[in-house]
């Protein structure tokens, strides 16, 4: 005899470790390899000490206020200097990161910012198309007003494209709101008061609990018949 | 047939000589034990040489993309999709051997089968690396399983090629199964006669505690039935799923209804050619004459010749069909195949796969080792050439003649296609060396003495004396 005894036992054992970890496997690829698990909460280190917290935040300037091309163009624009300069030119000039801004803009040189949502090249993405259409920014970069410092909030994977893509209603809100961080402003529900659009009056008769309550769905549909909105899922929309 | 039809038929006995079991089971397992003869070291090295140029080859072709290749606008499939189905055809002899010959009780398959089966997988294996590597991107040839991923995306399952992918993997996966069953009371005499502690535990661990003891026997049988039961539906679902690459699409000469059976007949026949090339050179190098006679040469050789006038019909009703379509592009492209730039193809093809195996006709070349071991070679050259014909001149010119142009392959695509044999020589040479290239438990069943109506049962003299 070659084997001992015991060899009998743990073979069966053997055989099913080996079936299990082939399942194992497939799991651990596609949970913790997956864009959900490896690339949200990417929050790379800023050059400048900047905040969303206090400035979109706290102040509440508006995002295109610094994403000044976000709702004309593809590519939402990180401000120059010049736009930070508006305000600090004269508000905290004594400030040792204001320095850094201020040397920024008497150089002339820019602030080297990390880029910190990244597609790549082989997937096209467009931001007016979805700011015109009604997604609000919080839909794809989470609460950014609370951030101090920016982190990838959403998976930005394909499938996450798609999830969106294949039921956009709930997703969609009015022009008037697509910058505001918390929508709607009563949880998951509000009032629809004309067939056209919806007023920041009719979100306020809204919050004061005067109308019929609508789900964002509703909402969403009504807007997507509205603008004739539906979205692609053609391989050829994102790989151009 | 043995047992029932004993007094009736006089048939040649399968093994000349009439050796006992323990000289059986010496003479197969001699190849694998002492020194390896010179003649296997230097082919070892030889193909050891021509496995690194592919491995060279591959690596060039990873680092700089297909581009290296000579495939381009219009022939984009060229040397690489014409060695994957020759690769793949070539794999198609194992199973009918094993399986279907099984199935039919074609008792001469015993002294074969092992070996045939080996090429089979081997062969495989070779096909194989082309789509693997065909995709440009081989480190996401993941993305052709369907795994849930991060793009929600599942593969395409209305093409062909995905198909292809199942077709061949489930294939991998039989005949693979189908070897090892048919191997484990064989690497239990390995076990046994192994001396060194390695070499014992190895062959000890994947005999899976074979004893030999009746309740296994009957396990092993029926095991082997079912399995011969699964793999011969893949004998022709294979062949018949590549040719749905070519048939499913819309190319005048690619689009025909005759190509999965046309396909199979193909795969056989250039199969069997390789088995007959094989078989040759280890019966020679080995002096296994007793236990492949030839008679089984013979056997074999009619299997070429139905097999090789099987293609012949189907290349020339092609031709009919092209001209009772009545359609000029499907009648342009088999002119073009014929009397074209590719004519030289055409008429290699033609000659080798059709004319040359006529010669099987006749008993005496059949029977004669030096002709049967050039047709079987001239065969699968012609049948390499078959699927050139049929993919190279079916792209050249397709439908705007501003596109037509002139395949010509790279020096990558060659020594990618040479160093395919270096893998397949590397683990055939690897095979003969550590396993037993002849099912030992099988020859010793078809033995007269395995008979139980040893006494009475007839072999004819004559036929066996013929066969030495
Ligand atoms: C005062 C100007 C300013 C305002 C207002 C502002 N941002 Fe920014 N934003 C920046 C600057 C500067 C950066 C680059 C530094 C960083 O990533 O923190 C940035 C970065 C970002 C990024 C990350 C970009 C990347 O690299 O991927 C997102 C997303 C973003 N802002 C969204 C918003 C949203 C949504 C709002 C409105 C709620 C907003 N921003 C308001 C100035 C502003
Ligand atoms: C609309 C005016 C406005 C704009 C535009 C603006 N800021 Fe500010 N920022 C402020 C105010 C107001 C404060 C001070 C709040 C306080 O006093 O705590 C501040 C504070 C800061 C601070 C904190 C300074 C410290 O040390 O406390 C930094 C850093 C800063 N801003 C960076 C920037 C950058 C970079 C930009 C351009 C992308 C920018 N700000 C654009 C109004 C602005
Ligand atoms: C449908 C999802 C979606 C919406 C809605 C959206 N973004 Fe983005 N945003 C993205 C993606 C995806 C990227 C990464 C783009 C890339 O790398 O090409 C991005 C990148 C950015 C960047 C960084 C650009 C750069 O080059 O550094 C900023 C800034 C930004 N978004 C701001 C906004 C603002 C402000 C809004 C709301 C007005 C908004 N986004 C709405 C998905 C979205
Ligand atoms: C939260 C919902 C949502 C998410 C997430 C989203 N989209 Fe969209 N997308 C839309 C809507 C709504 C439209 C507008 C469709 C229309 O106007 O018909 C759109 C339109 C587009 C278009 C234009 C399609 C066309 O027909 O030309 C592209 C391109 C696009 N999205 C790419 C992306 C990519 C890439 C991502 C992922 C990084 C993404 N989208 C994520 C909702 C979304
Ligand atoms: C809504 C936009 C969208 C559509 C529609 C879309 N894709 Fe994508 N695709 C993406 C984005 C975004 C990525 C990149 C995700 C990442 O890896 O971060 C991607 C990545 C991929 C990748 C991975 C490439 C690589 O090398 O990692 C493949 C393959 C792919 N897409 C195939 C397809 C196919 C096939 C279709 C059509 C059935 C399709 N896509 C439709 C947005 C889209």
């Amino acid at each position: 005899m070659i084997f001992p005894k015991w060899v009998d036992k743990v073979t069966p054992v053997l055989v099913m470790g080996a079936a299990f970890s082939m399942i194992a496997l497939v799991f651990v690829f596609w949970y913790w390899f997956s864009p959900k698990n490896l690339n949200v909460g990417y929050q790379p280190e800023q050059p400048i000490n900047y905040s969303h917290k206090l400035h979109a935040g706290a102040l509440g300037i508006d995002c295109r206020y610094c994403h000044f091309t976000v709702d004309k163009a593809a590519h939402a624009a990180v401000p120059p200097t010049q736009v930070c300069m508006n305000c600090h030119e004269i508000v905290q000039t004594n400030s040792d990161e204001i320095k850094l801004v201020e040397a920024s803009y008497s150089n002339n040189e820019p602030i080297q910012w990390v880029k910190v949502h990244t597609l790549p090249e082989h997937a096209y993405f467009n931001h007016s198309r979805h700011i015109s259409a009604g997604v609000g920014c919080s839909e794809c970069h989470g609460r950014i007003d609370q951030m101090e410092v920016v982190f990838q909030a959403e998976p930005l994977s394909m499938g996450w494209c798609l999830e969106c893509h294949r039921n956009p209603n709930a997703n969609l809100r009015p022009q008037e709101f697509i910058t505001e961080m918390q929508w709607p402003v009563a949880e998951s529900s509000f009032s629809v008061l004309s067939e056209q659009a919806f007023s920041v009056a009719d979100v306020k008769a809204l919050s004061a609990g005067k109308k019929r309550l609508f789900s964002r769905e509703e909402v969403g549909g009504k807007i997507a018949a509205n603008l004739n909105i539906n979205p692609s899922q053609n391989c050829s929309a994102c790989h151009r | 047939m043995s047992q029932d039809t004993s007094d009736s038929v006089a048939l040649p006995r399968l093994v000349s000589g009439n050796p006992s079991f323990s000289d059986i089971a010496r003479d197969v397992t001699a190849p694998t034990s002492g020194t390896p003869p010179s003649w296997w070291v230097i082919a070892f090295v030889a193909a050891m040489s021509l496995l690194m140029l592919y491995g060279v080859s591959v690596v060039w072709l990873v680092w700089e993309g297909v581009g290296v290749w000579g495939v381009s606008h219009p022939v984009a499939w060229g040397y690489g999709i014409i060695n994957l189905v020759w690769w793949v055809g070539i794999g198609h002899a194992g199973t009918l051997i094993s399986a279907v010959l099984f199935l039919c009780r074609q008792r001469w398959r015993t002294s074969i089968n092992r070996f045939a089966e080996a090429m089979t997988l081997f062969a495989v294996v070779c096909a194989l690396q082309f789509p693997a590597l065909h995709t440009g991107r081989p480190w996401v040839d993941y993305f052709m399983i369907p795994v849930p991923n991060q793009m929600l995306l599942w593969p395409n399952f209305r093409s062909p090629l995905l198909w292809d992918l199942f077709a061949f993997n489930t294939y991998l996966l039989v005949s693979l199964l189908f070897w090892y069953v048919g191997l484990v009371p064989d690497l239990a005499v390995m076990r046994d006669r192994a001396k060194k502690g390695i070499s014992k535990i190895l062959y000890g661990v994947f005999a899976l505690g074979w004893r030999g003891s009746a309740r296994h026997w009957i396990n092993y049988e029926r095991a082997y039935l079912i399995l011969a039961g699964i793999a011969t539906p893949l004998v022709l679902s294979v062949h018949s799923v590549v040719s749905f690459d070519f048939a499913v699409s819309q190319l005048p000469g690619w689009h025909t209804t005759i190509f999965p059976p046309y396909f199979v007949a193909g795969a056989i026949f250039s199969g069997f050619a390789l088995v007959v090339t094989l078989l040759i050179i280890a019966r020679e190098v080995y002096g296994f004459k007793q236990f492949v006679t030839l008679y089984h040469i013979d056997t074999m050789n009619k299997f070429l010749l139905a097999t090789g006038c099987m293609v012949g019909y189907a290349y020339s009703i092609e031709f009919f069909m092209a001209w009772y379509s009545g359609n000029e592009f499907e009648r342009f492209a088999f002119v073009n195949r014929a009397f074209g730039p590719y004519a030289w193809a055409y008429w290699i093809m033609f000659c080798c796969n059709v004319f040359v195996p006529q010669l099987f006709w006749i008993k005496k070349l059949r029977r004669n080792i030096a002709v049967a071991f050039v047709i079987s070679i001239l065969i699968n050259i012609g049948m390499w050439f078959e699927r050139f014909v049929i993919i190279v001149t079916s792209l050249h010119r397709d439908f705007l003649p501003a596109n037509w142009g002139y395949y010509i392959p790279t020096w990558v695509d060659i020594t990618m296609y040479l160093g395919t044999f270096g893998l397949f020589f590397t683990m055939f040479l690897t095979f003969l060396r550590f396993l037993p290239m002849i099912a030992i438990s099988e020859i010793m069943g078809i033995m007269d003495k395995a008979n139980p109506h040893h006494a009475s049962y007839k072999t004819d003299e004559n036929a066996t004396k013929q066969n030495v």
